[in-house]
């Protein structure tokens, strides 16, 4: 395998040992890589061991929550009341939903359907822009209730849905917050870095980037969405219902 | 296959062949480079520079620790010295050497690839560490922080007034640098090995960093979260680990431990691969039990990630784990004394040299087994009750990641150094430099062994006077060290101009496919991606390095 000529402006080393042996040019073809086949595969074993490195990020957080669900338990359930299941269940089904319109960005990606990919990538956009929003008024119907972790942080409400009462400590309720917004805030930050990525992606397939040949970073991207979206998956019953069966 | 790969004679000499060094010289050509050969160098430089930073704070607490009493600084000034000193020592130095220097310019040469996968990755990777190393330079420069390395909660949380905030921010992003280069480490091991390297044929240093990136990938990003909820307690007043609100400080030492005690590993899992490769060459003999010493690497990682809880036997943790925590690091001596006999044994009935890199690779069996009995000892959970935050932890845990790891790391870019720079290190002053370490070396940490032993305990600025005579044999020793470290800098910097021309590739006759290609290297590492038809370390099958150079002594 000879390198290859015109890769950047980087110089081949012998002069004479440039012969223009090389299978089809492809542009996306990186100069320290054999064949596409090897990029793709490197790239897409890199992507999946980012994704092992979020998942242990997101593992110290839930590892944190479930230590405490376990010391505090009534506290937590108490909090676990304050949050809106029906919000929460909205946007688990806007994101299931994107789920799946990043698998039809991927396969119109494959199919090398570029006004279908760029569609599909917009609408991934827009719904994750729509959990952001919803979450958005989770947020501030807590900060009106006084639930956001803090000075000014109070907790009254130690009923159950069946009006009965809980004894808890306002003090581990607040603890429950903490997790509760450093825990889905953490998430949504990871929202918004998909948002920018699918947007780029979409300008780039815009522009005609992607082809059958080459859609690398729609599959990688596509495997960065889905795994937020399981974590939300996690987030959802671990912090909204698990508590509420009483 | 008699004649297996020393090209050396059809190498063309005289000509000034384009090389990694002289393919471009502008300040452009290296800040915007993707070559991992120079990301290597750029590390090297940088990573320099943080270890005398962090050598200068060392200077200072020995200094201080001369006389029984604070006469060079106060207490408040003392913390500041030894957490800055621990936290450039670990996140900035001892983490990042041998993976980011040595690994960066061996792992794709080793293994017959152009590149590691993700080549611009491994440039941003390098601007992370440096932007985190600005960051903790300003903290270091605008008051410090006084913490001890390990951020503790809630002193960290809620008591000290300093850099808390900026300093777990530098080592987030330093981390995120780490995280990186193990990522590209993992998929170019898999992805780029060339034709015929099969896993069983790899060498042990490739089998090292690969381990050393597993937990990379798997630890950083759990001390990284671990510091953001320090950060986000602090800025925020959230009640995480604040036992006023529910949390639990213990609960901050799991999850901080959970990566800083595997993070030994990455510090000296490197350092024990470049070790295989000194033994082998050196003894010119296939490593001993070679499917076990590359295992036993994978091993320690994964037995690494059990253990963690043995810095807290101490803090409140029940009887039971901590039982078993002490087993399990018991277990982890199992695949370490797995490397170091076979070690011994490969050097048995080997035609040795005493060439810089051997000795060097010595210091690091000998360090590293008073270190690594050392902890067998602290696992001991009566021992630990006994000694727990005396001396004798420091001494431990220096020999281990001082003696061992720089022990491996300057052997290390001893033996390739003619690799890097295609030319010769001074031998004399080598070999000074090695003794001058190793004596240092064990004269300024093991009396530390026997002052916590007596019980003086760490991280005070002041002791009483009946310590005074190890203190002072510690800080003379401290002297020597120092010396012995300054001296391979110079050196090093001298033989860039001064140093022998390396004529040949291969001055030592070494097996890696890294001496299959010009010294110093071309840009795309080999001119024909090479096939490997032949075992790892097939020293056998090489003429030695004497009957080359019947002359040489």
């Amino acid at each position: 395998m000879r390198f290859q000529p015109g890769n950047g402006g980087i110089p081949v080393q012998n002069s004479e040992a440039v012969t223009v042996e090389h299978e089809a040019h492809n542009p996306a073809l990186l100069h320290h890589f054999a064949d596409a086949q090897q990029q793709k595969n490197a790239a897409s074993l890199g992507m999946w061991l980012f994704l092992v490195t979020e998942i242990m990020f997101f593992g110290g957080m839930f590892c944190a929550y479930l230590v405490y669900r376990l010391n505090h338990f009534n506290a937590f359930a108490a909090g676990s009341q304050q949050l809106s299941i029906l919000l929460g269940a909205t946007n688990t089904a806007v994101l299931i939903i994107s789920s799946v319109t990043v698998v039809l960005a991927v396969k119109a990606a494959e199919a090398g359907k570029r006004k279908v990919l760029v569609g599909y990538l917009v609408v991934t956009v827009l719904l994750g822009m729509t959990f952001l929003v919803i979450k958005g008024f989770e947020y501030r119907e807590k900060f009106e209730k006084h639930l956001v972790p803090g000075p000014t942080f109070q907790f009254t409400d130690t009923f159950d849905d069946n009006g009965k009462q809980i004894p808890v400590n306002p003090k581990e309720t607040e603890l429950f917050f903490s997790l509760y917004f450093a825990m889905t805030g953490m998430h949504a930050l990871h929202m918004i870095i998909g948002c920018g990525l699918f947007s780029v992606l979409a300008i780039l397939a815009w522009k005609g980037h992607y082809t059958p040949g080459y859609y690398t970073p729609v599959e990688n991207a596509g495997l960065y969405w889905h795994l937020v979206d399981i974590i939300w998956i996690y987030l959802f019953p671990l912090l909204y219902l698990i508590s509420r069966h009483s | 296959m008699a004649t297996i790969g020393i090209p050396a004679n059809q190498a063309p000499v005289s000509a000034p062949k384009l090389n990694y060094l002289n393919n471009g010289h502008t300040l452009k050509s290296w800040l915007l480079t993707t070559d991992h050969k120079r990301i290597a160098i750029l590390y090297l430089i940088s990573v320099t520079f943080f270890f005398f930073i962090g050598g200068f704070f060392a200077m200072l607490i020995r200094l201080e620790l001369l006389t029984p009493q604070g006469d060079l600084m106060q207490a408040d000034t003392y913390n500041k010295v030894f957490t800055m000193h621990g936290m450039i020592m670990v996140f900035f130095f001892l983490i990042p050497v041998v993976p980011a220097v040595l690994g960066n310019f061996l792992v794709p040469l080793m293994i017959g690839a152009k590149d590691l996968a993700f080549p611009r990755i491994n440039l941003l990777s390098w601007y992370l560490y440096i932007v985190g190393g600005v960051l903790m330079s300003h903290v270091m420069l605008t008051g410090g922080v006084d913490t001890g390395w390990t951020f503790y909660t809630p002193f960290s949380t809620d008591y000290t007034n300093t850099k808390i905030v900026e300093a777990g921010l530098a080592v987030f992003i330093a981390g995120f640098s780490s995280i990186f280069t193990g990522l590209n480490f993992i998929v170019t091991i898999h992805r780029m090995r060339a034709p015929g390297l099969t896993w069983d044929r790899l060498p042990l240093f490739i089998w090292a960093n690969y381990a050393t990136s597993l937990i990379m990938i798997l630890g950083t990003p759990v001390v990284a979260i671990t510091i953001v909820l320090v950060a986000v307690e602090r800025l925020f007043h959230l009640g995480i680990f604040d036992p006023r609100l529910g949390g639990d400080p213990l609960l901050f030492q799991h999850l901080f431990w959970f990566y800083s005690h595997p993070a030994v590993y990455i510090m000296i899992l490197p350092s024990m691969g470049v070790v295989s490769e000194l033994i082998a060459c050196s003894a010119r003999k296939r490593i001993f039990g070679y499917k076990f010493v590359a295992l036993s690497s994978v091993a320690i990682a994964v037995f690494g990630f059990l253990v963690w809880a043995h810095h807290m036997f101490v803090a409140g943790i029940s009887l039971y784990a901590a039982m078993i925590f002490s087993f399990l690091s018991f277990s982890v001596g199992v695949p370490s004394a797995v490397k170091v006999f076979n070690w011994t044994a490969t050097l048995y009935k080997g035609s040795i040299s005493y060439a810089t890199p051997m000795l060097y690779a010595f210091g690091f069996i000998g360090l590293f087994t008073m270190g690594g009995l050392t902890g067998l000892m602290l696992a001991t959970i009566g021992i630990d009750v006994h000694v727990t935050d005396t001396y004798f932890v420091v001494a431990h845990f220096h020999y281990v990641m001082v003696g061992g790891v720089l022990m491996g790391y300057l052997g290390g870019l001893h033996f390739w150094w003619p690799k890097m720079t295609g030319r010769m290190y001074p031998e004399a002053w080598a070999k000074l430099s090695a003794l001058l370490v190793f004596v240092g070396f064990n004269l300024t940490f093991f009396p530390q062994f026997i002052l916590g032993y007596l019980g003086m305990p760490r991280r005070y600025w002041q002791y009483p006077p009946e310590f005074q005579t190890l203190n002072v044999m510690s800080t003379a020793g401290a002297s020597i060290l120092a010396a012995g470290y300054l001296l391979p800098m110079i050196y090093f910097v001298w033989s860039l101009r001064y140093g022998k021309i390396v004529t040949e590739p291969n001055p030592w006759a070494a097996a890696g496919l890294e001496w299959k290609t010009s010294s110093p290297p071309p840009t795309f590492n080999f001119d024909e991606t090479p096939v490997v038809t032949w075992e790892a370390y097939n020293y056998d099958e090489i003429p030695a390095w004497e009957r080359r150079h019947p002359g040489a002594k």
